[in-house]
């Protein structure tokens, strides 16, 4: 068999994560289209009782091996090099995330094979593969068609919804051998957990979330009070975290948090792809910032073009007036 | 106003401190007296290691590089009030100071980021706000009134009107500009700007910081200057001004400079008539340190102020000479996160509490650095109901209205 | 320690980007590069590094526009070389690009014995793929990306890094030298250098130039268009004065059982 759309499952930390399903969901309208079968793989160690959630595709190859277990990228992509040798898909699909990063570019390295990064749509056109990929921090995309077997592309999140992904149904699964040697030349030693003791605001239902538009750390007690006042707390996209206004325990995006509370305020947040991929999901996104042009207002359901700091004291304000303070 | 910094001396810096005693600024230091009278009137002096007496006499000792590691020179808003008091003379904040600021930033380990930032971003993109140069102009849209752009109408114009960083980009600093641009259009003054050829003049004790930085953008606000034709450069920033004034005449700087209340005293005559509306609020003007320590320009904005009917003018506790500071100066545009970590006053909020004790419901101001500042001094400190922070422009063009 | 950084100018997104008239690439008319910001950090971390541990830092970049800017300002920094790479058209074909850098590389005696390869861990037009992992692929050595830290171990000739990964967690990785790690961030924010300090460089020091050897692979993917992305859904927006909009936004908060 040959010509199949394959899917890397990405897993951390005992689960499948939530952009594997999307790029399940995107994978099987390509193996639609071209009229071939879906399969995901799944690498790791111990791990095969995963595989029973990734029924979007017909078949899950799974290939144990001790140093899958951190799903390494050297490791990985030695494993599927031997994989995509011996049974010859036509695509391979890489989720793109702070987990994957670099196996899509190692194993098309590896092949001699064509890479696409950054996909955020992926479709068949003439039987060839067709992709849309962003550049230049989210300002373009790139339609970007591809010649040759296989191709390996990187996929961003948010291609499909989750739930397009996830089925009921087990796959059957095929466990494959890979030659992986026992002692990996990196070698994974340890996590180190952020430090403790401050709230986890993947729980929080409401979050006023700041980016660099804030301007100083001074202004924090501006989104704080409106946090307080809300019941909600404060978070931050990348920057304001780099600058040290707020502990990495408060980042949002792609090196954070991934959240969904109900009320999700951006103030003066660009909404860079990297800072989106995190907050995307919540039931409901209202942005401040003086460009009107911020890619934030993409992905927001309410848009306020002003200064925050104008418009934090103002509805601190209201909020208070509303609950009889 | 002690002589020896009257706006019509040039600072010409001696280039560095190996020459430094062997120029007639260089003699001026020797004859210190360690009075203390500087760091006694600097409102940042009690946090200094080494406020200008020790400074100098560190320097005399041979031992300056002791000031090179403290982060005594980061305290410093360059605000003139330790030269305008020196009974030596001794011109600190245009000679001294500068070159040990140089000499700190070259030792010390790790700028404060929020500085570095405006100062890479006024190198790349000539404003320290990090926007696009293509996006300078933007403003001009909403001006109101015809404002000439000189790139795209170049020709001999009376007055090259140098807009600066922050009344292009920052929205309260485009209501100042836009009242600028009306005030002068009803005065029907022949006026055009450099739209986005404009970069940043330059000056801020903050560049003092960077003379690298500081020669790149006079060399190429020379190479403008000189594509076209005009008789005076009129701006509203201070800053500016003095590195008008004071420095860029060492590159070769012939043209005339007027700060905006300069000027518009001089049509006083006509300004008047127009001023119909009568506007009733106290004001208090804040003397900036540029425009007044500097360049002894103090009467200009209260002959202004008192031309609008109805303002009543109240003076602060310090005010001409011995006006506090905004804190704006020297980088402190971009170390207020700094200096509240090491729990410093703001001066600001120290100078909003005087605005408000005198009783005044306007604060006046003439200097591009201070809307931000004090308008967060009144927020901060909660007094934001009973006081707007307004340029003399913008309440010139509000007694214009019908 | 004998460190090489790679470097590369990519388009600066302050800069309003528009799409040339060709309809598959960047308008270059008011478009402005900039040293990709992980490169940056990449080469703060070799400072870093030699800092504390001694040796060299040579700094490695395709020529594109600014790019003698970007390197002098390097070795102002404290770098020891410059090399710029010619023959090398860096932009979106970044699988080439390592290509020259691996031509490079040999070519050039001193470079073949590094410890280390430092270079960002992605960039803003990275179309095809990641610089970091194709080199190390090429010289066959390991990597590991989005690294946070970089602890060597001269003696064991073996190096421990720190790898970002979800949730503020870190990963620990172990690997020997030679190795190429694609930085995500340098322990500390990347130095200022004042500009008197590049200008004097730019007066005293040399920039060397390397070829690329043998001419670069073509792209191997077609563009067949570029465009700014649709906005499919965009936000609704709330207009008004602060005061105005917070009551607005009350309201949506009420309507949503929120407040």
């Amino acid at each position: 068999m040959a010509g199949e759309i394959w899917v890397l499952a990405e897993h951390w930390q005992g689960q499948i994560s939530e952009i594997t399903f999307e790029v399940l969901a995107l994978g099987r309208e390509l193996a639609q289209a071209l009229g071939v079968k879906l399969e995901a793989v799944l690498l790791g160690h111990g791990k095969k009782d995963l595989a029973a959630s990734l029924g979007a595709a017909e078949q899950v190859l799974y290939a144990d091996h001790s140093s899958l277990a951190e799903m390494t990228a050297e490791s990985c992509a030695v494993a599927l090099e031997n994989l995509v040798r011996s049974k010859k898909p036509k695509a391979v699909l890489v989720p793109l995330s702070n987990v994957t990063l670099g196996i899509g570019s190692l194993l098309a390295a590896k092949l001699g094979a064509v890479c696409i990064n950054s996909c955020v749509d992926v479709s068949v056109s003439d039987g060839k593969l067709q992709a849309r990929s962003l550049l230049y921090g989210g300002k373009m995309e790139a339609t970007v068609r591809a010649a040759g077997d296989p191709v390996i592309l990187g996929i961003w999140p948010g291609c499909r919804p989750i739930e397009a992904g996830r089925t009921t149904v087990a796959p059957p699964v095929e466990e494959v051998a890979v030659a992986l040697p026992d002692e990996p030349k990196v070698r994974f030693k340890r996590y180190i957990e952020p430090e403790a003791g401050d709230i986890d605001i993947c729980e929080q239902e409401v979050l006023v979330s700041v980016g660099r538009g804030i301007q100083s750390a001074d202004n924090l007690e501006l989104a704080q009070e409106l946090a307080e006042a809300l019941g909600g707390a404060v978070s931050g996209s990348r920057p304001v975290i780099d600058q040290g206004w707020l502990p990495m325990s408060r980042q949002v995006g792609k090196s954070g948090a991934n959240v969904k509370p109900k009320f999700y305020l951006a103030a003066g947040i660009s909404g860079a792809p990297e800072h989106v991929e995190g907050m995307k999901g919540a039931a409901l996104i209202v942005a401040i910032n003086t460009d009107p042009k911020a890619p934030i207002f993409n992905v927001a359901h309410y848009g306020i073009e002003a200064d925050a700091l104008d418009v934090l004291p103002a509805l601190t304000a209201k909020v208070k007036e509303r609950k009889g303070h | 106003m002690n002589a020896a910094t009257a706006w019509t001396e040039i600072a010409s810096c001696p280039s560095s401190l190996e020459n430094l005693f062997d120029t007639e600024e260089g003699r001026r230091l020797r004859t210190c007296i360690q009075c203390g009278t500087c760091a006694g009137t600097c409102p940042y002096g009690d946090t200094m290691d080494y406020p200008p007496r020790r400074m100098i006499a560190l320097l005399r000792s041979g031992q300056i590089e002791k000031v090179f590691t403290s982060d005594s020179l980061l305290n410093c808003v360059a605000c003139y009030a330790c030269m305008a008091k020196c009974p030596r003379g001794i011109r600190l904040t245009d000679v001294l100071l500068p070159l040990m600021k140089e000499q700190t930033l070259a030792h010390m380990p790790e700028l404060p980021a929020e500085l570095q930032k405006a100062l890479q971003n006024t190198m790349r993109y000539g404003n320290p706000m990090g926007e696009s140069s293509r996006k300078r102009a933007l403003w001009l849209k909403t001006a109101g009134v015809p404002i000439r752009v000189l790139p795209e109408q170049p020709g001999p114009v009376d007055l090259l009107w140098f807009v600066e960083c922050y009344s292009a980009f920052y929205a309260r600093g485009q209501d100042i500009a836009r009242a600028t641009a009306k005030v002068f259009n009803a005065l029907g003054l022949d006026f055009a700007v450099l739209g986005n050829e404009e970069k940043c003049a330059g000056e801020c004790g903050r560049l003092t910081w960077e003379p690298g930085l500081y020669e790149t953008l006079i060399d190429y606000n020379m190479a403008i200057f000189a594509k076209y034709s005009f008789n005076h450069i009129v701006t509203g920033c201070p800053h500016a001004l003095n590195a008008f004034r004071l420095r860029y005449p060492s590159y070769g700087f012939r043209y005339d400079t007027l700060h905006v209340t300069e000027l518009l005293v001089r049509h006083l005559d006509r300004l008047k008539p127009l001023l119909k509306r009568k506007l009733n609020y106290t004001v208090t003007y804040h003397d900036s340190c540029c425009l007044g320590r500097r360049n002894s320009i103090f009467d200009e904005p209260r002959i202004l102020l008192k031309a609008i009917p109805g303002v009543k003018l109240v003076e602060m506790t310090h005010h001409r000479e011995n006006a506090i500071c905004c804190g704006g100066g020297g980088g402190g545009m971009w170390l207020d996160t700094y200096y509240k970590t090491k729990g410093y006053e703001r001066l600001s909020e120290r100078r909003i509490k005087e605005a408000v004790e005198i009783g005044a419901d306007v604060l006046a101001i003439a200097c591009d650095y201070e809307f931000s500042r004090f308008e967060d001094a009144l927020k901060v400190l909660g007094h934001d109901k009973r006081m707007v922070v307004r340029d003399i422009t913008e309440l010139l063009a509000e007694s214009m209205e019908a | 320690m004998n460190i090489l950084v790679l470097l590369k100018m990519v388009p600066d997104v302050v800069e309003e980007l528009e799409v040339a008239p060709d309809g598959k690439s960047l308008d270059t008319e008011f478009l402005r590069l900039i040293p990709n910001e992980p490169d940056d950090h990449a080469l703060e971390e070799a400072l870093l590094l030699k800092e504390r541990l001694g040796g060299k830092v040579t700094v490695l970049a395709p020529d594109a526009a600014e790019v003698d800017e970007a390197l002098f300002t390097a070795l102002a920094k404290g770098a020891d070389r410059a090399l710029k790479l010619s023959g090398a058209d860096a932009s979106s074909n970044t699988a080439g690009l390592a290509l020259a850098i691996r031509q490079a590389i040999a070519a050039t005696p001193d470079l073949q014995g590094v410890d280390l390869i430092l270079t960002g861990t992605q960039a803003n037009d990275d179309l095809d793929t990641l610089l970091a992992p194709v080199l190390a692929q090429l010289m066959g050595v390991p990597f590991v990306g989005i690294v946070t830290s970089v602890v060597p171990d001269a003696g064991r000739r073996m190096v421990t890094v720190q790898k970002e990964c979800p949730k503020g967690v870190r990963a620990e990785f172990e690997m020997p030298m030679p190795a190429v790690l694609g930085i995500q961030a340098a322990e500390k924010p990347p130095r200022y250098v004042p500009v008197a300090k590049v200008r004097a460089a730019m007066k005293s020091l040399k920039i060397e130039a390397v070829e690329a050897g043998e001419p670069l692979p073509a792209l191997p993917i077609e563009v067949i268009a570029m465009d700014k992305p649709v906005v499919s859904e965009r936000a609704e927006m709330l207009e008004g004065s602060p005061e105005e909009v917070a009551g607005k936004v009350c309201e949506i908060l009420t309507a949503r059982g929120l407040l």
